[in-house]
């Protein structure tokens, strides 16, 4: 990778994935960039986040020196509980899930497809692999949101008409953010919904690897600061 | 009375595992650190059973020291013939793994399996169900040869339960007969382990109470599930890896 990506930052992706978050969505995050979304300010919206291993309800990440050592994410992360906080055991964190109790979840990905299918859990050249809660997450949850990178370390598209990686879970994408735009799969094409500030149209075409649908209007991604302005 | 005089508490850890035979399928609960069975684990690797079939979340930390007493340390020991967990492979290209090396070598077999399909696997083993239809991994290679079912226009793949022959807890708090207690996300898979296990052999943090000294209403795992247990010991002759991971102040 030549330098730091550009266009938006991992956080801003986060944040624009996190403002579809409604009033009252219990949420659960997948571990790396996801975990970031819960950063974000909701204002008065009640967002109740999720893990695998069994809390609901986390709230911020504990304080150095305060962490409770039996406490983490499923990112392994020393998070806080929230009031309301309930701790269950595995399988019935995975009864909320396939149950449809999350409304939505955010995962990172190595290719999302035009079609909403996607690969996560195997890297190009590997054996055996890491799926972790992810393929229940998949097909549980109302909304799959990704976030990720646009290209590969080797500036190769992960947006695509076909996976070539072994798939998590066929058609199941609603929204993908990345640092050049928010996309949302629409069977044959990608809808570039929303571009980042800084980038032009043709380079998000150019490192596409399928033909997108660009709106008239197309606008910059909304972020909070800019809503506020 | 009866059940108070019967006590389970086994005085060390090299006792609770003596008699694992060889090609025996451990369960080992844990959860990034938390209510891992670590000191069970090195008594394991000190036994030396081989052939094992171990039941986990991960097949071990990665980057970790290598005395680390988890799945990683019984494969390097040559005591592993097969996993069954969720992770396989390292989730970034600069993690080390220990296990990786042997199974890429094809010294060791892994059976990858979603989370959440693993956990159910486990709690049908307990509850009496030797099979479940899951719509979890269907359209992957992992429903490849099995049994697809449609209900309601939905599309379910067939999993079967995950018996055990002993599962590896760790508990906060428990009695003298076993019964149990979490804290926080040490829960995990601690009580379907314990459930899916033909013998439970548990250790824990906290003093052991005497039986009916734990509210019943508030016992996570009932004793009934649980064979033999042994109190961890204060670091250094204890492992306590939660604590160990905590950032340093």
């Amino acid at each position: 990778m030549s330098g730091e990506p550009r266009g938006l930052t991992r956080q801003q992706m986060c944040d624009r994935l996190a403002m579809e978050f409604a009033d009252g969505w219990i949420v659960n995050l997948g571990v790396g960039i996801p975990t970031l979304c819960s950063n974000f300010d909701f204002g008065d919206r009640l967002v109740i986040f999720h893990s695998e291993n069994g809390v609901i309800g986390y709230g911020p990440l504990a304080p150095r020196g305060q962490e409770d050592a039996h406490l983490t994410n499923a990112g392994a992360q020393h998070v806080t509980l929230n009031p309301g906080a309930a701790i269950v055991h595995h399988a019935d964190a995975f009864a909320m899930i396939r149950g449809g109790r999350i409304d939505a979840t955010v995962l990172g990905a190595y290719e999302v497809a035009a079609n909403g299918d996607f690969a996560n859990w195997r890297m190009l050249g590997q054996k055996g692999g890491g799926i972790g809660g992810a393929m229940d997450l998949a097909v549980g949850a109302r909304h799959v949101f990704i976030v990720m990178e646009h290209t590969t370390r080797d500036n190769q598209p992960r947006l695509v008409r076909s996976c070539a990686l072994p798939l998590t879970a066929p058609g199941v994408v609603t929204l993908v953010a990345t640092n050049y735009g928010l996309f949302e799969p629409k069977g044959d094409r990608f809808l570039l919904r929303e571009i980042a500030p800084d980038i032009e149209l043709a380079e998000v075409r150019k490192t596409t690897g399928t033909e997108l649908i660009v709106p008239p209007d197309l606008r910059p991604v909304r972020l909070r600061s800019n809503q506020q302005r | 009375m009866a059940m108070a005089c019967r006590s389970k508490v086994v005085a060390s850890f090299d006792d609770a595992v003596r008699d694992i035979p060889d090609g025996a399928t451990i369960a080992f609960a844990g959860f990034a650190d938390i209510g891992m069975p670590a000191n069970l684990i090195r008594a394991l690797a000190k036994q030396g059973a081989k052939d094992l079939i171990c039941v986990s979340n991960r097949t071990g930390g990665a980057d970790v020291p290598p005395e680390t007493a988890d799945i990683g340390l019984l494969t390097e020991r040559g005591q592993v013939r097969k996993v069954i967990c969720a992770f396989t492979a390292p989730t970034r290209r600069s993690q080390k793994l220990r296990f990786a090396k042997y199974h890429e070598a094809g010294l060791v077999e892994a059976e990858i399996c979603p989370q959440g399909t693993l956990a159910e696997r486990l709690r049908a083993a307990g509850a009496g169900i030797p099979a479940f239809y899951t719509p979890t991994a269907v359209g992957t290679e992992l429903a490849e040869g099995k049994e697809i079912r449609e209900f309601n226009g939905r599309k379910y793949v067939l999993e079967h339960a995950l018996p055990v022959d002993y599962a590896f807890i760790r508990a906060y708090r428990a009695d003298t007969f076993g019964n149990l207690q979490y804290r926080r996300s040490q829960r995990n898979f601690n009580p379907i382990m314990a459930m899916a296990a033909k013998t439970v052999l548990a250790e824990v943090e906290e003093e052991i109470v005497p039986a009916g000294a734990i509210d019943p209403d508030q016992i996570h795992t009932p004793g009934v599930f649980v064979h033999r247990i042994v109190k961890v010991p204060p670091a250094p002759d204890g492992l306590w890896p939660h604590i160990d991971r905590l950032p340093r102040k």
